[in-house]
């Protein structure tokens, strides 16, 4: 009989310690993705975790399940070939804010647009960790990164809006600190037929953090907390006040027929060749 | 529209997609450009009457990704584009090496750098198939001369793929992909088609680089229980990251040997024309049809002329054209761009035979008056 492992039928313990560092929220973040998996009873075999380039891209080597970690960037467009070679896979990107939206931006936005069914987590941590901490696409205007002494002149992507506008099912944002209900969007996003994007507000304590935010690691955790609100707080706030915070909640939830359902209804499959190959 | 029956006009480009349905691939991934959309558009109409699915990606850069994925999950898969599209997919076809996926990436071949003639015919991709990518790495490249030719190395670029498992390239040209030609599409059942090794121990028991004698490793598809890690980064036999220098040199040098110590399974050459020559021309695709007009130009000037047709290009084919080098006066290679493979030519050359460029850089087929030009000069 086999013996249900938790989470740890798909985390590689033996791979331990992790390689991110002390305050991070990656294995979070890792933990909260193999959480759901369990709970979905998902097979690893059926599951295939996509990574791309950068610190979070490091984190297939921390899965049991199928993994395939490529190019800086193109984690959506190797995982759409992927999900196409064989459409019963689970197939989940992981990437970090530069690899999914600079130098991977436009398989993102054509990924959400085609609305493939494949789940994207992003670790957002405000810039690019591996490298030194430069500033990437999502990194607040004026803040100092390694690129940026004098802060950064660009204003950053809203992940979640551009999602919704791309045409993703489902789009969520939450943070490392949020453990709950980092969980539960995580198992929302797998359930979701169509594309499905669940942004992790994460820390980095040796870069973004340490030039931005006051105080040690644990404050960098709260700091967290204290920069989001719910959807239904946001509500209540005052105008001047909204643009403090990052919100929280399932953003978009909705039914739009996912890429292959459409291809398969225009394009029908035809009687079996000779070789009988068609599968 | 079905299968075609019987002898057809067909287009070079048409006959590759046919080539690569006809070999088993299920899966195409692409990006429009000229010279090589129609075989998407064929492949758009034709996959899915086989279960095949056709996806127009973003760029080539997702086109290439799509395919290594696709791959990975267990269908034959390929990609078509030329010159500018084939830069963009440099890093991923190292990706592909890296992972060894069996893959094809099919080049027509037009003029550039840059934008340059778009309709227009060169042959000056061979460096760029053979180096394009980063790193050291093997690459196999086939270069049809025929429409005919090109629907069976298609077939012959996918059964290398698999048997290697790794991308292979076809390194066709505009002249080759659009021109129409008679060709007859051989019953399906009667061609030889190669599938990958898949495992043959138990799923505990599997390692997805852990290769087989002959240095392949057999291999899973995602989905199966045989749980397969693919990485772009230095991996041992598990596929996981391992960062030892013994591990980065025992891959580089199996990925190496997989396919450098089977040159001779891999080479394909035509001798045409007379055994013994004053001059012997080196060539393939395009330029090689006409290099066959020149040896018979050649003949009513008294001249004996030879042609070794190179039908694959990469792995370079040493021993073939150092024997050629060895037996004839003179040597001319004639290809359509400033001269690439005659760099190759040059490095086996070990009787120091005088070797000359025929050099195509019109923008158009190269004219038989360059090779007859070169041929004079070699016997000055």
């Amino acid at each position: 009989m086999a013996v249900n492992l938790g989470y740890k039928e798909y985390f590689k313990s033996d791979a331990l310690p992790l390689m991110w560092c002390a305050g991070c929220g990656n294995g979070i973040i890792l933990r909260a993705i193999t959480e759901a998996l369990s709970d979905l009873h998902i097979p690893p075999h059926q599951v295939v975790i996509s990574t791309g380039i950068g610190c979070w891209g490091k984190a297939d080597d921390y899965m049991k399940t199928h993994a395939f970690h490529g190019s800086h960037g193109r984690a959506l467009a190797f995982g759409t070939g992927i999900k196409l070679g064989n459409p019963d896979l689970h197939v989940i990107a992981l990437m970090g804010d530069g690899d999914a939206l600079a130098i991977g931006g436009n398989h993102f936005i054509h990924a959400a647009r085609r609305n493939i069914d494949i789940t994207a987590i992003i670790s957002n941590n405000f810039n690019y960790g591996m490298t030194g901490g430069q500033y990437s696409p999502t990194t607040p205007l004026s803040s100092s990164t390694t690129t940026s002494p004098a802060g950064v002149a660009e204003p950053g992507f809203d992940v979640c809006a551009l999602s919704e506008t791309c045409g993703a099912n489902y789009v969520a944002r939450t943070t490392a600190y949020h453990v709950t209900q980092l969980k539960r969007f995580i198992t929302a996003a797998l359930l979701k037929q169509g594309f499905s994007m669940v942004e992790v507000i994460n820390t980095c304590p040796t870069h973004f953090g340490r030039r931005n935010i006051p105080g040690d690691t644990v404050s960098m955790m709260k700091y967290l907390k204290d920069i989001t609100v719910s959807k239904a707080g946001y509500e209540k706030l005052d105008e001047a006040d909204k643009e403090k915070y990052l919100v929280t909640g399932e953003l978009v939830n909705r039914e739009r027929p996912d890429y292959l359902s459409v291809y398969r209804e225009m394009n029908p499959s035809g009687p079996e060749t000779d070789r009988g190959e068609g599968h | 529209m079905s299968r075609p029956e019987g002898i057809q006009l067909m287009e070079g480009n048409h006959a590759c997609a046919w080539g690569a349905i006809d070999a088993g691939a299920r899966f195409f991934a692409g990006y429009p450009i000229t010279p090589s959309s129609e075989i998407a558009e064929v492949c758009a109409r034709e996959l899915p009457a086989y279960g095949g699915i056709f996806i127009q990606m973003e760029d080539e850069i997702g086109s290439i990704a799509a395919i290594i994925g696709a791959s990975l999950s267990g269908k034959k898969s390929f990609t078509a584009t030329s010159g500018p599209g084939f830069s963009l997919m440099q890093e991923n076809l190292g990706v592909g090496i890296y992972q060894e996926v069996p893959c094809v990436i099919v080049d027509i071949q037009r003029v550039g750098p840059a934008t340059g003639l778009a309709t227009q015919p060169a042959q000056a991709d061979v460096m760029q198939a053979r180096w394009g990518t980063h790193g050291d790495h093997s690459i196999i490249a086939l270069s049809p001369a025929t429409v005919q030719e090109m629907y069976y190395l298609t077939i012959r670029a996918f059964n290398l793929s698999e048997r290697f498992r790794t991308p292979v390239i076809i390194l066709g040209d505009q002249v080759i992909g659009q021109t129409y030609e008679n060709i007859k599409l051989p019953d399906p059942s009667s061609l030889d088609i190669i599938e990958r090794i898949k495992p043959f121990v138990s799923p505990e028991d599997y390692f997805p680089y852990q290769p087989d004698k002959n240095g392949v490793p057999p291999m899973a598809a995602y989905g199966d229980r045989h749980i397969v890690h693919a990485s772009s980064t230095c991996h041992d036999e598990t596929g996981y990251s391992n960062f030892k220098t013994q591990t980065n040199r025992a891959l580089l040098t199996r990925l190496k040997d997989k396919i450098y110590n089977y040159t001779d399974e891999i080479v394909d050459v035509e001798h045409f024309g007379p055994d013994h020559a004053e001059v012997t021309l080196i060539s393939y695709g395009a330029s090689s049809r006409v290099c066959k007009y020149v040896v018979g130009e050649a003949e009513k000037e008294g001249i004996r002329v030879n042609l070794l047709r190179l039908i694959s290009i990469w792995p370079f084919p040493d021993r073939i054209v150092r024997e050629a080098l060895g037996k004839t006066g003179a040597v001319v290679v004639a290809e359509m761009n400033q001269g690439q493979l005659i760099g190759e030519v040059n490095r086996v050359n070990a009787t120091n035979t005088p070797v000359y460029l025929a050099s195509g850089i019109d923008g158009a087929l190269i004219d038989p008056d360059i090779i007859m030009a070169a041929i004079r000069e070699a016997l000055k």
